[in-house]
C-alpha cells in the first residue's frame, strides 16, 4: 500500500488523504479539472472516441499512439459483448410475452353451445338475456361449465334470433330498455332496434348476430363468438 | 446526427458525463481481478429485466403460484428459458459476491477512508441474500414450501419479538395467500428498490475514491474506457455463457411438485449456498434452547465483525487477520457444505432423503401431465389430492402394505433402470456415485434377478452385492418391509395372468397369494386346486384358462378392454365352463346371489364396485362371512372414505388419466 505512493506520484494526494482517511476533494477537483480541460479544448463536436485524448495531454495515463487500432478493436468488442449480453435477457423475456401471439386456441366440435330450451324465450317477442356456459381455458387454469359471455335471445316471427351483448364500438354491455324497448349501450350512447340494427350512436355496425340452431325440437344451440371491435363488419376474434 | 447528439449534450451535459463515468483512472492499469464488481452488476440487471418478464406470468396466490410458475416454465413459449435464466443468475450471485468480496478484502480496499462503501456492500450482500430467500418461496413447490418454512420459523427465536416477527413476515400463524403477497412484494419491490439505491450508492463512493490497485503495480496506469471495460465486458460474456449453459442443460430451472401441507417432503433443502447455515445449527451445540447462538447470535457477531474489519485492517497484523479470518471461514463453510452433502447422500437417513427426491419428482411430473391434458380447475394440488396414480399408492402403503405387497413392495417404490451386470450393480451404489448420478442406487434399496421366475422376491441390494452373484438386476427405490406378506400381491389384480397365478396349486399357497392366510388351508386349495386342478388333463387345463378369461373380464379393466372386445366368444365360453364343467358355483355365487356359498361373490370380480365392496367390508355375506382372515372392514369401521378406497381400487385397476405421450416434460 504504501510504496503507491513513489509509482505513481500524481496520485500522491490520494494516497496520502488515504492514509490520513479524509475525504479526498482534491481528487474530485482533479477530475473536474481533466474534464473542464476536455471539454474546452474540443469544444462541442467532440466524441466518445475522444476519450482518448487525455493520453496525450497527461502524463500519468500512459498510452502509446500507435496503439491506437487496437484500442479501436477493443472498444468494437466492447460494444458487441455488451450488447449481446445485454441482450440475453430481454431476448428470453420478449419470447416469453409474445406467447399470447402463438398460443394456440383449441376448438373443440363445431362451436355450438347449448343455450336454453325454447319455452324460456318470451313468446312476444322482447329479447330476454342468458348467460354462455362454456368450459374455457383461461392461462394455467381450465374451468369447466362457467359464464364465458352472454347473449339476446329473441323470437321473431316464430323464428329465434341472437345478437351478442357485447358493443360493436368499443365492447361495453349493450342494455336492453324495456321502457323503450330498444337496445342501449351506456359507453357511447349507442342505440339499435330490438333487430339490433343501428337507430343512432357511434357504433361502426349493427348488433353482432350469432348462428343458432334449434336442436331436439327445443334444444337452443347459438354458435358463441367474440369479434373484432370498430370494423363495419364482424371479424371474429380468434 | 452529431447535431441531435449536440442538441441533447447541451441540455443535458451527458457527455461530460459520459467521460467523467469512462475516463476513471486506473492506477497499474486494467486487471482481471476488477472485474466482479462489473458482473455483479451486470448479474443484477439481468435479474432485474428477467424479474419483470417473469412478473408478468407470475401470480402471487398459494392457488395459483405453482400453477404460474409451472405454466411459464412448461407450457409458455421461451418461459423456460426466461425462468431459467432467473433462476441460474441467483444462483451464479453467490459465487459473485464471494470473488466480490475476496478480492476487496485480499487487496486492502476495504480500509479507510473505504469504510462506509464497504458497508453498503455488506448490506447489498445481505440484500441480494435476501432476495435469493424470497424468492426461493415463489414457486410455491414443497422445496420451496418446508425450505422457507424453516427459515421463517427461525425468526421465532429473535429474542423478545420473535412470534411478533414470523408473524408478521408470513402473513399471519399458517402459510398462505398472504405469505405469498408479502414475499413477492420484498421480492420484486422493496428488495430491488434498496438494492438500486445502494448500488448507485455504492458505485459513487467507489468512484469518489477511485480503485484500489492490487499490489504490485507493474504497468502503467491506464483509464477505465476501454481497456478494463472490455475485460468486464468478457468477465460478463463468460457468466452469461455458464448460466446459459446450466440453463439449456436443466431445459430452465427445476419446479418441484405443488407445496402440500400434508406431504412432508423430507429432502426439503436450502438452497446450496445456505447449506452450510444449515448444517451448522445441526452441531450438537445448538440443540434446545442454544439454537438461537447458532441461528442469531453468532452470524450476527460474524456480520458484525465483518463491519469492523476496515477498522482492524488499519494495522498491518489486522489486515491478515481479516483475510485469514475470512478464508477461514470460507473453508468452514465448505467443509459444512460438504457435510450437509455428505449426510443427505449417505448418512443414515439417506435412503429416505434419496427416495424423497424420486417421490417428489414423480408428483411433479404428474402434476404437469395433470395440469397439460386433464386442466387445472381449482389448484394444481387438488388435481394429485384426487389422482388415482399419486394416491392410491400413498393409501396402500398406509394401509394395506402391511399384509399386502405391490409387486412385493408398499406400492410406492420407484423402479429405476436395469443393472446389466453386478459391477454396475456395484458402481451405481457407490457415494461417488449418489453424489453425481441420478439413476444412482441406495444400498438399501431392493433388487432382484431379472426374469427369475419368482416376481416379488426383492432383495436389498447390499446383500446382493455381499452374495457376489453375477446376472442382469432389476432395481427399485423402496425399502424391505419388516414383515412378510401375510395377504395377495395386488400387482395386475383380477387380470388374466393374476387369476391363472392364483388357480395354480403351488401359487395359491405361496406367499404372492395365499400362503401366508388361513386360506392356504381352505376349502379353495384342498378340495379344488390340490385336489382337482393338480390332476388335470390339458383338456381341462384349457377349460381353466377360459374360466380365467371369463373371470377377468368381469373386472372390466381398462388395459384388458381390447382383448376382452376381442375375445368374446372364448369369454362366453369360459363362462359356461365356470358354471358347469368347473363349477366354481359350486363354492361361488355367479350372476346371481346365492347366500348357502361360502366363498366370495365372482359377479363382477375386480370391478370398481367390487373392490370397494370388499375394502368397506369384507366379511360382507357376498363376501367372506366366516372365514375372512384379519382384513379390517375399511369402510365400515371408517378408517378409510368410500372416496379413497375408490383411489386404491383406481390405482390397483390401472384406471386413471394417461397422456398418450409418456414424458409430461418438453
Ligand atoms: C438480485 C436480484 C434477484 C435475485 C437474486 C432473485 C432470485 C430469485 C430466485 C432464487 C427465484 C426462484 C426461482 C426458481 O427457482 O423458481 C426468483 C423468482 C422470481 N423472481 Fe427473482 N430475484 C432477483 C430479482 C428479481 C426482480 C428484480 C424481480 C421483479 C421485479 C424478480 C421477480 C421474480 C419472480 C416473478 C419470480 C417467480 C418466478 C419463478 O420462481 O420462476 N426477481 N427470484
Ligand atoms: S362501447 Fe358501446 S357505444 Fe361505445
Amino acid at each position: 500500500m504504501d510504496n503507491k505512493k513513489e509509482i505513481n506520484p500524481d496520485y500522491s494526494g490520494v494516497t496520502k488523504l488515504d492514509v490520513e482517511g479524509e475525504v479526498v476533494s482534491s481528487l474530485d477537483s482533479d477530475i473536474n479539472r481533466e474534464v473542464t480541460k476536455e471539454d474546452s479544448s474540443s469544444s462541442i463536436d467532440c466524441h466518445l472516441s475522444e476519450a482518448e485524448a487525455p493520453t496525450h495531454s497527461e502524463e500519468n495515463v500512459a498510452t502509446e499512439d500507435n496503439q491506437g487500432e487496437r484500442r479501436g478493436f477493443i472498444k468494437f468488442l466492447c460494444i458487441v459483448i455488451g450488447g449481446i449480453v445485454s441482450a440475453v435477457p430481454f431476448g428470453a423475456g420478449i419470447w416469453a410475452y409474445i406467447n399470447p401471439l402463438t398460443r394456440e386456441k383449441g376448438v373443440d366440435g363445431d362451436g355450438f353451445l347449448k343455450i336454453t330450451s325454447l319455452d324460456a324465450i318470451p313468446d312476444d317477442g322482447t329479447p330476454a338475456k342468458f348467460s354462455v356456459i362454456a368450459d374455457k381455458e383461461d392461462a394455467w387454469n381450465k374451468f369447466k361449465n362457467i359464464s364465458v359471455g352472454a347473449i339476446y335471445l329473441r323470437k321473431e316471427a316464430g323464428k329465434v334470433k341472437a345478437l351478442h351483448t357485447v358493443c360493436p364500438h368499443l365492447g361495453c354491455f349493450i342494455d336492453y330498455r324495456s321502457s323503450k324497448s330498444d337496445f342501449f349501450c351506456p359507453c357511447h350512447n349507442s342505440n339499435f332496434k330490438l333487430d339490433g340494427s343501428i337507430v343512432s350512436g357511434v357504433s361502426p355496425r349493427p348488433m353482432d348476430p350469432l348462428k343458432i340452431e334449434i336442436r331436439n325440437k327445443v334444444e337452443v344451440w347459438v354458435k358463441f363468438q367474440n369479434f373484432q371491435p370498430g370494423h363495419d363488419h364482424p371479424i371474429p376474434l380468434s | 446526427m452529431k447535431a441531435l447528439i449536440n442538441w441533447i449534450d447541451h441540455r443535458t451535459g451527458f457527455r461530460s458525463l459520459t467521460k467523467e463515468v469512462l475516463l476513471e483512472n486506473i492506477p497499474g492499469g486494467s486487471r482481471w481481478r476488477y472485474v466482479w464488481g462489473s458482473t455483479l452488476t451486470f448479474a443484477l440487471f439481468v435479474q432485474f429485466i428477467t424479474g419483470i418478464f417473469l412478473w408478468m406470468g407470475y401470480s402471487a396466490s398459494s392457488g395459483d403460484a405453482w400453477e404460474s410458475v409451472n405454466y411459464i416454465q412448461n407450457e409458455m413459449t421461451g418461459g423456460w428459458l426466461l425462468r431459467g435464466i432467473h433462476h441460474w443468475m441467483a444462483q451464479a450471485m453467490p459465487i459473485l459476491l464471494l470473488l466480490h468480496l475476496m478480492q476487496v478484502l485480499v487487496d486492502g480496499a476495504y480500509k479507510a477512508p473505504r469504510e462506509v462503501n464497504f458497508w453498503f456492500g455488506v448490506i447489498l450482500l445481505k440484500l441480494v441474500l435476501a432476495l435469493s430467500l424470497t424468492g426461493y418461496l415463489l414457486p410455491w413447490d414443497q422445496k420451496g414450501y418446508w425450505a422457507t418454512k424453516v427459515a421463517t420459523n427461525l425468526a421465532n427465536l429473535v429474542p423478545f419479538i420473535g412470534p411478533e416477527i414470523q408473524k408478521l413476515v408470513v402473513g399471519g400463524t399458517e402459510y398462505g395467500h398472504h405469505t405469498l403477497t408479502r414475499f413477492f412484494a420484498l421480492h420484486a419491490g422493496v428488495l430491488p428498490a434498496l438494492i438500486v439505491l445502494l448500488v448507485i450508492g455504492h458505485i459513487y463512493l467507489f468512484r469518489r475514491h477511485g480503485i484500489t490497485p492490487a499490489e504490485p503495480i507493474k504497468k502503467k496506469d491506464a483509464f477505465f474506457w476501454p481497456d478494463q471495460v472490455f475485460k468486464d465486458a468478457v468477465a460478463c460474456l463468460a457468466v452469461m455463457a455458464t448460466v446459459l449453459f446450466f440453463v439449456i442443460w436443466y431445459h430452465g430451472a427445476h419446479l418441484s411438485s405443488p407445496a402440500d401441507p400434508s406431504e412432508p417432503f423430507s429432502a426439503a433443502r436450502p438452497d446450496w449456498y445456505f447449506l452450510y447455515l444449515f448444517q451448522f445449527l445441526k452441531l450438537p451445540a445448538f440443540a434446545g434452547d442454544k439454537e438461537v447462538w447458532g441461528a442469531i447470535y453468532i452470524p450476527s457477531i460474524f456480520v458484525g465483525f465483518i463491519c469492523l474489519m476496515p477498522f482492524i485492517g488499519k494495522w498491518k497484523v489486522g489486515h491478515f487477520f481479516n483475510v485469514g479470518v475470512m478464508f477461514a471461514f470460507l473453508g468452514g463453510a465448505g467443509a459444512l457444505t460438504y457435510l450437509a452433502k455428505h449426510e443427505d447422500i449417505s448418512g443414515p437417513n439417506s435412503s429416505n432423503y434419496l427416495k424423497a427426491i424420486l417421490d417428489d419428482e414423480r408428483d411433479a411430473k404428474r402434476a404437469i401431465e395433470l395440469a397439460r391434458h386433464v386442466g387445472i380447475e381449482s389448484t394444481a394440488l387438488n388435481l394429485l389430492k384426487t389422482d388415482p396414480k399419486t394416491q392410491g399408492p400413498k393409501l396402500f402403503a398406509q394401509h394395506c402394505a402391511s399384509c399386502h405387497r405391490y409387486d412385493g413392495h408398499d406400492g410406492l417404490a420407484h423402479s429405476l433402470p436395469d443393472a446389466n451386470s453386478l459391477n454396475e450393480l456395484k458402481q451405481r451404489t457407490s457415494t461417488q456415485n449418489r453424489f453425481t448420478s441420478s439413476n444412482s442406487v441406495h444400498p438399501e434399496w431392493l433388487a432382484r434377478f431379472k426374469d427369475s421366475g419368482s416376481t416379488n422376491d426383492w432383495k436389498a441390494v447390499e446383500s446382493i452385492l455381499t452374495a457376489n452373484k453375477e446376472g442382469v438386476f432389476e432395481v427399485i427405490a423402496g425399502t424391505k418391509l419388516k414383515e412378510a406378506p401375510s395377504a395377495p400381491d395386488l400387482k395386475g389384480f383380477a387380470s388374466r395372468q393374476w387369476i391363472m397365478d392364483l388357480l395354480t396349486p403351488e401359487i395359491y399357497i405361496s406367499n404372492r397369494f395365499f400362503g401366508g392366510t388361513i386360506h392356504k388351508d381352505g376349502d379353495m386349495y384342498r378340495r379344488f386346486l390340490n385336489r382337482k386342478v393338480t390332476k388335470y388333463d390339458n383338456e381341462e387345463k384349457e377349460m381353466l384358462k377360459l374360466v380365467a378369461f371369463a373371470l377377468s373380464a368381469e373386472a372390466k379393466l381398462p388395459l384388458q378392454a381390447e382383448i376382452d372386445k376381442a375375445d368374446a366368444e372364448k369369454i362366453q365360453q369360459g363362462v359356461d365352463h365356470l358354471i358347469d364343467d368347473i363349477s366354481c358355483i359350486n363354492c361361488h355365487a355367479f350372476q346371481e346371489p346365492d347366500p348357502d356359498v361360502e366363498g366370495p361373490d365372482l359377479t363382477g370380480y375386480g370391478s370398481r364396485q367390487w373392490i370397494i365392496d370388499f375394502v368397506k367390508n369384507p366379511e360382507h355375506e357376498k363376501f367372506y362371512p366366516e372365514s375372512n382372515d384379519r382384513m379390517p372392514s375399511f369402510g365400515t369401521k371408517k378408517i378409510l372414505t368410500e372416496k379413497e378406497i375408490g383411489l386404491i381400487a383406481d390405482w390397483i385397476r390401472d384406471d386413471y388419466f394417461k397422456s398418450s405421450k409418456s414424458s409430461a416434460t418438453n
